[in-house]
């Protein structure tokens, strides 16, 4: 009698702590819907109707033909001649792809290099102040990037502030022809993506402990010294989270090199944005696009895979 | 003993040796106008080589600030700073040869043991094969060899003080300056650093200036020290200078448990004086080396060098006996005086045989000889 009893108990447990987990389990992922269906919308779905319609025929007014066709894909390296359909290799795809990766670089290093001081700067400020700072930092991320753009446009044009100003000082005889050059695209996108430079490297100076950098000149290490044995090695999770936040979006500029470059000067963004617009050919442009991911996506990848190898190196 | 490395061992610090560290009128001010914070007034002090030299005060008192200032961090509002001879107070911390063990030790987390102590030697251009030879020369002078490739973050508190030890004497500084280093660590840790401290000195033949506010550290491991207040040097002296015959008010505070007495100046020779006693008792006493106090002066004689005794004429002082401590090695008897205050005698414990002392009870107090001391304010 006791027996039966306690072992229908038993049962009676264990289908409750079924019960339960399959509970758990619903919650779970009635929890995390929301952001699921934000990452299936917002990422996966694009990505997915990019590279569908990379595999499609272009339509002949923009838009796409559906049925099987490699030629977006073709077209990025290649050029077909429209009298004889012959097929010769053309890099300009290549120069404009090769053209967006210098200036993406030469933008980060200089982000790196103004942005490093900077963040050094505000890092060794009392702390009351450094919120100050941080604020001041952030506030052009409020004005809207374009009117920023049409700001730096007024500057350096050839009647613009600079030039007027290097006039007048008698340095120049001549207005230098600043806007729509490669240093134009540049000077832009080193002020735009700056912030995103400066945030992560203060988030890792702010963390840097500085009776080590005493500790470094107490072993006759000189400032230069100090700089590159003890601080760069310590920020370094800084400056290359700062640099891939500001090295990619540069990769895809639009605004930017549109208006500073004026037009003559194409970046990546530039040439996907003519093949969805004026050069109606969709597939191509889907095909451009997903080029650009991928190779951001293996830098990423090379960068994390360096960056866990180094740790377990140390580890 | 075959093990011992390559270094010099070099007596034990005497007066005949060169001096090291000559600090004159330096003073260091931080802040402006009213907010002027004078962390140091007008001090010299001068260290001898290979003396352990102990800075010892309460915090706040200058003693790290000067420490820092002869490592090079601060740099003196006015006076000079002379390391054998040379002026040393313009010279930035790099180009200084001293060296400084930090209070949290600041080694170099990105770094190996092996590497951090290789890192002053590195810097200072020596070629690899003496750099290697020297780390392990250091890290087994510190008893650390086998850990020499491991991370700092992979070792312990106390073998993180020894790593900061071995990379602060490895570019065989001339004067070696110790932040508060023991603090950190746990009592037994602490004993045993402090033996190997002084090893180390023994052993290196390097000066070393060590900063500290626990007194009891200060007086087992210094040859001499300074005692600090308020930015200002009070009293210089060997432990038992310092411990025996504070100068004044503050040192005798600060550094042991002592007893304050009111007292009337008779008369001085030689460097003792005869004072009376609110007591009627006439007792000779120690006079400080600046006397500026007459008449009525103040009197200190720690709880140790007196005794209890039959009260009667020839007791010093006379009182009743309101507690009565155990410590274990001694006892501590508070007497409350006939004419007034307390009085604390030590008396150390003997097994087998009692005091026969206990609360309530008439007792006098003895001094011995010399232990009075007069005080200077």
């Amino acid at each position: 009698m006791v027996d039966t009893a306690l072992s229908g108990l038993g049962h009676h447990a264990g289908e409750q702590a079924v019960r339960a987990r399959r509970r758990d389990i619903v919650n779970r992922w009635l929890l995390s819907a929301p952001a699921l269906i934000i990452i299936a919308f917002a990422a996966i779905g694009p990505l997915f109707i990019m590279a569908v319609y990379s595999f499609l025929a272009k339509g002949p007014y923009g838009g796409v033909i559906w049925h099987f066709s490699t030629e977006g894909w073709y077209r990025l390296l290649f050029e077909r001649d429209i009298f004889d359909d012959t097929v010769s290799f053309a890099d300009a795809h290549l120069t404009i792809f090769w053209r967006s990766a210098k200036l993406s670089l030469a933008t980060t290093l200089l982000a790196l290099l103004f942005g490093f001081p900077t963040a050094y700067f505000i890092a060794t400020r009392p702390e009351r102040y450094r919120e100050l700072w941080l604020f001041l930092i952030t506030i052009p991320f409020w004005t809207n990037l374009l009117i920023r753009t049409f700001a730096i446009m007024e500057v350096i044009r050839n009647e613009g502030l600079l030039n007027s100003l290097l006039l007048k000082l008698g340095l120049i005889e001549h207005p230098l022809q600043l806007l729509f050059t490669d240093f134009a695209i540049m000077l832009g996108m080193v002020y735009v993506y700056l912030p995103l430079m400066v945030l992560p490297l203060y988030a890792s100076m702010e963390k840097l402990d500085f009776r080590l950098i005493e500790a470094g000149y107490d072993l006759y290490a000189n400032r230069f010294q100090v700089l590159r044995r003890i601080i760069i090695p310590l920020v370094k999770p800084g400056i290359i989270a700062g640099s891939i936040l500001v090295f990619i979006p540069s990769l895809g500029a639009y605004v930017t090199p549109r208006v500073l470059g004026g037009g003559k000067n194409m970046m990546l963004g530039n040439l996907i944005e003519l093949q969805f617009g004026q050069g109606r050919n969709w597939p191509l442009g889907a095909a451009l696009a997903i080029t650009l991911m991928s190779v951001v996506m293996i830098a990423l990848l090379v960068y994390v895979r360096s960056a866990s190898r180094s740790a377990t190196s140390h580890g | 003993m075959a093990e011992r490395p390559p270094l010099a061992v070099t007596e034990a610090s005497s007066s005949d040796k060169p001096i090291a560290i000559d600090i004159r009128l330096v003073s260091k001010h931080f802040g402006f106008a009213q907010d002027i914070v004078r962390a140091l007034d007008d001090v010299s002090l001068t260290i001898r080589e290979n003396e352990f030299f102990t800075l010892l005060g309460p915090s706040g008192c200058g003693k790290t600030t000067l420490l820092r200032l002869i490592a090079g961090f601060e740099h003196p509002t006015q006076g000079r700073i002379i390391l054998y001879g040379e002026d040393i107070s313009p010279l930035p911390p790099y180009r200084r040869p001293v060296n400084t063990v930090f209070q949290n030790y600041a080694l170099f987390p990105h770094l190996t043991v092996g590497e951090n102590v290789g890192f002053g030697l590195e810097m200072l251009g020596r070629p690899k094969a003496e750099v290697e030879a020297t780390v392990s020369n250091m890290l087994r002078l510190v008893r650390m060899q086998e850990l020499m490739n491991r991370r700092v973050s992979q070792i312990s508190g106390g073998q993180q003080q020894r790593v900061a030890l071995a990379r602060a004497l490895a570019p065989r500084p001339k004067v070696l300056l110790l932040d508060e280093s023991l603090s950190a660590l746990d009592l037994k840790l602490r004993k045993e650093m402090q033996i190997e401290l002084k090893r180390l000195q023994h052993e290196t033949g390097i000066t070393f200036v060590f900063v500290t506010h626990d007194q009891e550290e200060a007086l087992t491991m210094s040859d001499r020290l300074a005692v600090m207040d308020r930015g200002r040097i009070l009293q210089i002296g060997s432990p038992h200078d310092i411990y025996d015959r504070p100068q004044n008010r503050f040192v005798a505070n600060f550094i042991g448990e002592t007893n304050f007495l009111k007292a009337e100046m008779l008369e001085v020779a030689g460097g003792m004086a005869k004072v009376k006693l609110d007591s009627g008792s006439i007792v000779s006493a120690h006079v400080p080396d600046d006397l500026a106090a007459q008449g009525k002066v103040t009197i200190v004689v720690r709880p140790e060098h007196a005794s209890l005794v039959s009260p009667g004429p020839l007791a010093t002082l006379s009182g009743v006996l309101e507690h009565v401590v155990f410590f274990g090695t001694d006892t501590h008897y508070h007497v409350r005086l006939d004419q007034g205050g307390e009085f604390i005698v030590r008396q150390q414990n003997d097994r087998g045989k009692s005091q026969g002392w206990s609360t309530g009870m008439r007792a006098g107090i003895l001094f011995d000889g010399d232990a009075a001391q007069i005080l200077s304010d």
